[in-house]
Formats: C-alpha cells, sequence, structure tokens
C-alpha cells in the first residue's frame, strides 16, 4: 500500500470535476422541489443528456453544441413527465420511475452507434495569475468553465430563491398550492416551468459526465448519479449551499476511494465504492438531523384548481 | 348614502347538478358593513368568490363605483381595490409574515420599506406584528393579522371577510370589531360573512341573507332579532334545545388528578386535571383556544395513555386503555380538527363512519367488513343530521366544513355513546344545525348518557351545560353549577383565578 502516491492537489482538482455532474442534477432537482414536485425521474434525464450530449458534440465536434442540445434534449423530456403529472394528474412517484425507465432504455437506443467514440472536450480555462498561484492554482482555479458555470448556478439559484419576487412566488407555490391560486398565481405553469429547468440541469449534468469527466460514452454510464442528486437535496434540506456541501462530499468521497483502491488499501473493494453513498447520506443525515428540516409542504401533492 | 360601492344585479353561477348561485342582486355603500348570512352551501362562497374574481358567473353584471366589474382573476379584484380575508387561511407558513405580505401584492416594495410599512399600518390599526416571523409559529389570531394587514397595504375600498372569528378569542374579536370599524369610519366597505348571528348584529349595517342560492331578504340586522335572522336563513323555526331539570345519575367518568407532559413543542401541558361525571350531565369546560383543550380530549379517548388510577370509567380505571378499548367501554369521542383528526379526507363517508363504529355497530365480522351494513351506518348518519351531501360515496374532504361536522358529530351519537366528548361540536356550523347538534347532545344526556362538551362559545356551554369548569394552561378549574355562574365569574375562572371567593377578597 503506498498512501504516498496519493496527491493532494490531484486529488481536491479531480474532486471539483467529479462532483459537478451530481451537483447540476441536485440544484435544478431542489428548484423542482421547492416548486413542489418530486420528479424522481433525474436519473433518466441524467442519461438523456449525456447520450444526447455526447452524441451532438461528436457530430458537431465541438462540445458546447453538445451541452445546448443535452439541457435541451431533458428539458423536453422532463416536460413530458410535467405534462403528465401537471396537466393530466398522474402520480409523480410512479411517473418519475418511469421517466428514469424510459430515460435509460432511450439512451441506450441513442447511444449504440456512438459506443467506443470518444468525444471532443472541454478546454481548461487559463484563468492568469489565478491559475498560477501555486497549489491553490491547480487545485481550483485549473478546471473548465463548467465546472464554474455550475458554482455560479448554485449562487443564482440561491439568490433567485431568496431575494427575488418570482423565487418567492416558486417556494409559495411549492408551500402551499391552494393559498398561491387563491392568491391568482399560476401554479401549474410555474410548476412546468421549474420541471423544465430542473430537467436542463440534469441534462447539463449528464453531458458532463459524457463529455468531460469520462469522455466516452456507456450504455448506464450514470450509475445511480441521479438517485444520489435526489438524496443530496432531501438530506441537504432544500437548502442551495448545502447541496453543494452534498455533491462535492460524495464527490470527494468518490475520488478518494479511487485513489485508496489505486493505492491498494486494505479494504475490501467492494465497501470502498460503496463508501461515497454511505458517507454522503451518513453526513447529510446528521447535518439534517439538528436544522430545521423544511420540505416544502406541497411537495409531491397534485394541484387541481377545482372551486 | 349615495351610489353604492359595489352593485350585484342577477348573478347566477352553476355547477354540474347544483345551482351554487341564482339571479342574485343586491348592493353595497359606501363605507357600509355589510353582512352576508346563508347556511352551510346557501352560496355564500360561490358568490364571494365571484366578486374576487375566482369564479366568473354564468350570467349577470357587477359595478364597482359606477363602472363594470368584470374581474377575471383575484390580481384584477385586487387592482380594482377589493381585497379578502379567506376563511381558511391562505397563509405560508414555511415564509415569513412579510413575504406572505409581498405574496398579496402587486407591486410589492423592497422588503425592508414592506418591513416598515407593515409595522406602520399594524400600529395604525391596533394589529401588533413582526414583519420577519414565521407565520408558522403565530397563533390564529395573529395570522388573521397577517390576512388584514395584507389586505390594508392595499389600500383596499371593499374588504371581504369570510367568517373571520371562527378562529379567535372573545379578546381578538374585540380588536378585530374595532379595526373594522376604524376602517368603516374611513368610508370603506366591508363584505361581511359568519354564522355567528350575534357578531353580526352588532357590527353590520346591513344583512343579506341567502338560502339555496338566491337572495331571500335584506333586513338591518341590530333592528331584527337574532331568532329571525336564523329563521331567514333557514326558512323554517328551528328549536332552541330545552333546558331540562333532571337528577345526576352514577358516576360515569371519573378523572383524579392527571398530568401529562405537553406532546409537542406546540402543545401544552395537563396539570393535576381532576372532574367527574355523571350520567345524565353535561359538562362544559371553555377556555381560550390552546390552553389543553386538544390535550384532555385526546386524554380521554385514550389518544394517549396517562398514569395509572387517573381516568376511570364507570368505577374502573381505563388509563392504560387505548381508544378501542374504551370505545367498547362506552367512551367515544369526536376531536376538533374535522379533517384529518375526525375524518380521514380522501375516504369516503362510509369508509369514515367504519373508522369509529366498527365495533359498537358490528359493522365487521371475521374480520371483513359488513359493507351494507356500513353504508346503511352512514345514510343514517346523514339522513338523521342533514348532513348536505350527494351521498354517502363521496370522500370526506368534498364536503363543507360544517356538514362533515355534522357527519363526525353525527357518527358518534348514533353510536348510543355511555359517555361522549366532544370538542367545539358546533364550530363553523350554521345556527340551525349547530341548534339540531346542541339538541341531540341534550336528548343524548335525556337518556343517560354523560356528556363533556369542550367548546369556545360560551353561550353554546351556558345553553346546554349542567356544570361549567373552565382550562387555563392546562389547569381545570373546578366545576361549578350553570345556574350560579354570572359573565364576570367565568371571566375569572377562564383567566386562572380558580378560587373566586379568595380572588374576590385580594381583588
Amino acid at each position: 500500500m503506498d498512501f504516498g502516491s496519493i496527491s493532494l492537489v490531484l486529488l481536491v482538482a479531480s474532486v471539483m470535476v467529479s462532483a459537478t455532474p451530481i451537483l447540476l442534477a441536485a440544484i435544478g432537482e431542489m428548484v423542482v422541489e421547492r416548486s413542489g414536485v418530486l420528479n424522481l425521474g433525474v436519473e433518466g434525464m441524467m442519461i438523456t443528456g449525456a447520450v444526447v450530449g455526447f452524441a451532438v458534440g461528436v457530430n458537431t465536434g465541438s462540445a458546447w453544441p453538445g451541452f445546448a442540445a443535452a439541457a435541451l434534449a431533458s428539458a423536453v423530456l422532463s416536460l413530458t413527465f410535467g405534462v403528465l403529472t401537471q396537466l393530466f394528474l398522474s402520480n409523480q412517484v410512479a411517473t418519475g420511475l418511469g421517466l428514469t425507465l424510459f430515460g435509460l432504455g432511450l439512451s441506450a437506443l441513442i447511444g449504440k452507434p456512438y459506443e467506443g467514440m470518444k468525444s471532443p472536450t472541454l478546454p481548461k480555462l487559463d484563468l492568469g495569475p489565478l491559475s498560477d498561484i501555486p497549489v491553490l492554482g491547480r487545485m481550483v482555479f485549473s478546471h473548465d468553465l463548467m465546472v464554474y458555470l455550475s458554482l455560479a448556478l448554485v449562487a443564482a439559484v440561491w439568490a433567485f430563491l431568496k431575494f427575488t419576487r418570482a423565487g418567492l412566488i416558486l417556494r409559495a407555490a411549492g408551500e402551499n398550492h391552494d393559498a398561491a391560486h387563491a392568491l391568482g398565481y399560476k401554479v401549474v405553469r410555474i410548476r412546468l416551468a421549474a420541471i423544465a429547468f430542473g430537467g436542463a440541469c440534469a441534462g447539463l449534468g449528464g453531458a458532463y459526465l459524457s463529455l468531460v469527466r469520462v469522455p466516452q460514452w456507456t450504455e448506464g454510464m450514470t450509475a445511480g448519479a441521479g438517485w444520489i442528486a435526489l438524496a443530496i437535496v432531501v438530506f441537504a434540506s432544500w437548502r442551495p449551499w448545502w447541496v453543494l456541501v452534498g455533491a462535492y462530499l460524495f464527490g470527494g468521497v468518490t475520488v478518494l476511494q479511487l485513489n485508496l483502491q489505486a493505492a491498494g488499501a486494505q479494504v475490501p473493494v467492494a465497501i470502498l465504492s460503496a463508501s461515497p453513498y454511505l458517507v454522503t447520506i451518513l453526513v447529510l443525515v446528521v447535518i439534517s438531523a439538528r436544522g430545521v428540516h423544511g420540505a416544502p409542504a406541497s411537495l409531491g401533492r397534485p394541484f387541481h384548481a377545482s372551486q | 348614502m349615495d351610489e353604492p360601492l359595489l352593485s350585484l344585479r342577477g348573478l347566477t353561477k352553476a355547477y354540474p347538478g347544483v345551482v351554487a348561485n341564482s339571479d342574485v342582486s343586491f348592493d353595497i355603500g359606501q363605507g357600509e358593513i355589510h353582512a352576508l348570512l346563508g347556511e352551510n352551501g346557501a352560496g355564500k362562497s360561490t358568490l364571494v368568490k365571484m366578486i374576487y374574481g375566482l369564479v366568473r358567473p354564468d350570467a349577470g353584471t357587477m359595478s364597482l363605483n359606477g363602472g363594470a366589474f368584470a374581474p377575471g382573476e383575484p390580481s384584477e379584484a385586487r387592482r380594482a381595490g377589493v381585497a379578502m380575508v379567506f376563511q381558511h387561511f391562505s397563509l405560508f407558513d414555511a415564509l415569513s409574515v412579510a413575504e406572505n405580505v409581498a405574496l398579496g401584492m402587486e407591486t410589492p416594495p423592497k422588503s425592508r420599506e414592506l418591513a416598515q410599512r407593515i409595522r406602520d399600518v399594524s400600529e395604525e390599526y391596533g394589529l401588533p406584528l413582526d414583519p420577519f416571523r414565521t407565520v408558522g409559529t403565530l397563533s390564529a389570531g395573529e395570522r388573521q393579522r397577517v390576512e388584514i394587514v395584507r389586505c390594508l397595504l392595499q389600500e383596499p375600498r371593499l374588504l371581504i371577510m369570510d367568517e373571520p372569528t371562527s378562529v379567535l378569542t372573545p379578546q381578538e374579536v374585540e380588536i378585530l370589531f374595532s379595526t373594522l370599524r376604524q376602517l368603516k369610519a374611513e368610508g370603506r366597505s366591508i363584505l361581511y360573512i359568519s354564522h355567528k348571528l350575534g357578531e353580526i348584529r352588532s357590527l353590520c349595517d346591513t344583512a343579506t341573507i341567502l338560502r339555496r342560492g338566491e337572495v331571500v331578504a335584506t333586513c338591518t340586522p341590530s333592528e331584527t332579532s337574532s331568532r329571525e335572522l336564523a329563521e331567514m336563513m333557514v326558512g323554517a323555526s328551528f328549536a332552541a334545545p330545552e333546558a331540562r331539570a333532571h337528577a345526576p345519575g352514577e358516576m360515569a367518568l371519573e378523572v383524579t388528578g392527571l398530568s401529562l407532559p405537553a406532546p409537542g413543542a406546540f402543545g401544552t401541558p395537563l396539570r393535576e386535571v381532576s372532574f367527574e361525571l355523571r350520567r345524565g350531565e353535561v359538562l362544559g369546560i371553555g377556555g381560550v383556544a390552546g390552553n389543553g383543550q386538544d390535550e384532555l380530549l385526546a386524554a380521554l379517548s385514550g389518544e394517549r395513555l396517562s398514569p395509572r388510577g387517573t381516568v376511570a370509567l364507570k368505577g374502573a380505571d381505563v388509563s392504560r386503555d387505548g381508544p378501542i378499548a374504551r370505545r367498547e367501554g362506552g367512551l367515544l369521542s369526536a376531536p376538533e380538527e374535522r379533517l384529518g383528526h375526525a375524518a380521514a379526507p380522501n375516504m369516503s363517508l362510509v369508509e369514515n363512519g367504519v373508522l369509529t363504529a366498527s365495533r359498537r355497530e358490528g359493522l365487521v365480522s371475521n374480520g371483513f367488513l359488513d359493507w351494507s351494513r356500513a353504508r346503511d351506518f352512514a345514510g343514517r348518519v346523514i339522513e338523521r343530521f342533514d348532513v348536505r351531501t350527494p351521498g354517502s360515496h363521496v370522500p370526506a374532504r368534498a364536503l363543507s366544513g360544517g356538514n362533515l361536522q355534522k357527519f363526525v358529530i353525527g357518527r358518534e351519537i348514533l353510536q348510543r355513546p355511555e359517555v361522549l366528548v366532544v370538542n367545539q361540536p358546533t364550530w363553523g356550523v350554521d345556527a340551525a344545525a349547530a341548534a339540531a347538534i346542541r339538541q341531540a347532545l341534550l336528548d343524548l344526556a335525556a337518556d343517560g348518557a354523560a356528556i363533556l362538551v369542550i367548546s369556545q362559545d360560551l353561550d353554546e356551554l351556558m345553553e346546554i351545560s349542567d356544570r361549567f369548569a373552565a382550562l387555563n394552561e392546562g389547569r381545570l378549574s373546578p366545576a361549578r353549577p350553570v345556574a350560579e355562574l354570572s359573565l364576570e365569574k367565568i371571566g375569572l375562572m377562564m383567566g386562572g383565578a380558580h378560587d373566586m371567593e379568595v380572588a374576590h377578597v385580594h381583588g
């Protein structure tokens, strides 16, 4: 066993990369749940984003159109969930699970011709003097643009929910949809918009996996990342910065256990592989156990504007 | 009074199977407090929703200040100067007072400025409020203030209030009334919906009475007796409960030194509660809401078990028995919260009947439900208590509050209890139905049952109780015969001065 081979600088740097897909999916799902909708289809939307992003990236020879297409495709997919649950009042849990199964199947179909190909990827940003800072520069300031965009998105979502009127209305719809309706807000429209946003975020997360993190297409490559994103939203008590903490924690333990495996740690591989899931859930349970839980009061409840 | 503020002409609205409003016309004057009276299901809510833009009328017109008024949505009504305080508060528990207020405004100012305006308005009208408190932590009265302040910030010309006093303590009602009178003095109009005839008579200038969707009368309430108003509402004379003389029978329920810790952060502990209840007797328990009423009911019904030797039913200790065992022993109860506690919202009336009556009415045999008997039982409750519903198959949540109340109380009464504990038996029920429920309770007592009525309606308690006691911070005052009580004594009992003689000496 050789722990000396684990470099802290590389570890932190790869944590940021490995956490980004989950962070994107989780922050999107958090917005959806704050509006009162439980979309269990995150996994399906992520993998659809992964395959569409990869395919468009390969065909255009550039990663950015891939990201755009992935966001669009997953948003459209999430809107089928939205239409079914919000307009036809289907059960959110069942429809969400169906969306996951559908996404997994659809992605396998689309992805067949692309197996084994290599995609264009995102360049590492050169942040000039920042990137030149010893240690810190390589850890934090030498990533691709998507990493920073995902962090900016957390900040933007936090500010949107806390300071803007639209954010307040979205939270109101999630807290008490009957009251929001009585005040004249369009609950269904608000929720559809939130669902589409959540879908786009999950798509970006998936595309980041297939275009940057791996970068390759393999069937079922999200491997439960969507489910972890869902769990992170709950254990982060629907608060944006805790979502960030949860995602980075999960990313961190994932990278650490891979390094430990490579270093030949005397722990069964199965336990190491399971450790990110266990540690993330454990830590977030501890966090959410002492604080306010704050689940949106209307979460998962169907809304019908009957008189 | 010159030109009316709001005129309704021929408003009609029909839903499949029911005409909610038919050709409704009346005027609300400037600076007038106008009462809208009617039984449950008379069409008051639909009418108000049309004025507030939540429902579009099928026919008829409205005019506001002489101009045509046809709001397509609430925001349009709000812009026109119509504001509404809802019966079931339309508040968001997890949000702060200021955020709740902002949600009800068209163009809210910045949060600091809004907080200041909330403070100003709440001081001006004597409704103290902290803009940064989370609404979930407020009392019912404070929550209503949030709604009122939210409306007042929009400078409304017409304020609609749907049953505003049903959740308030007498003191809070006084504060509300002085606020409403102040608004009236400023020239604003108020459309006031209530079941409480006394309130309407003391507060309102004009009353419009609805029955089955039609206007049956318009009158000046201060010149009309409560009884006349009630008769116009129901269209027939109803019987006020008869007073009766009786000799109390043997001991039915005896509670000695019952103390229980508070069930949660917002609950009240019970402290050394003792009383006895005999057959044929009605014991009324009053007190301001939140002084242990729910906790007392839970301890008596068996939802919460109490220490051994504290609750005795017909001489046998039942302190450690759960609700099913106590029901078998003849002790039935009906809690205050209709939806979710007394009835399961998404289950039908038949199923809700089975939930409490399965054993006493023999609705279950060998573990299988006897659906025909269950339907029969629910049907009997509906018929006997005049529950307005399309049938016993509809879910409990589809019934209006008053109708569901009739069902949950009737369901217990028809099971021939030996001891019946009810909390707020006539909450939100119209006058005629309330009289019917009270009469049913009295009939039950006359047949030898022991009845414990927990209520915040003092008039109700005075009317039906033989003895009265008050809860204050989880302590129960000694019970006294109603005949000996004066309003002043009741006030002292509710305020916690249990030994009135001592209070008088020192006071």
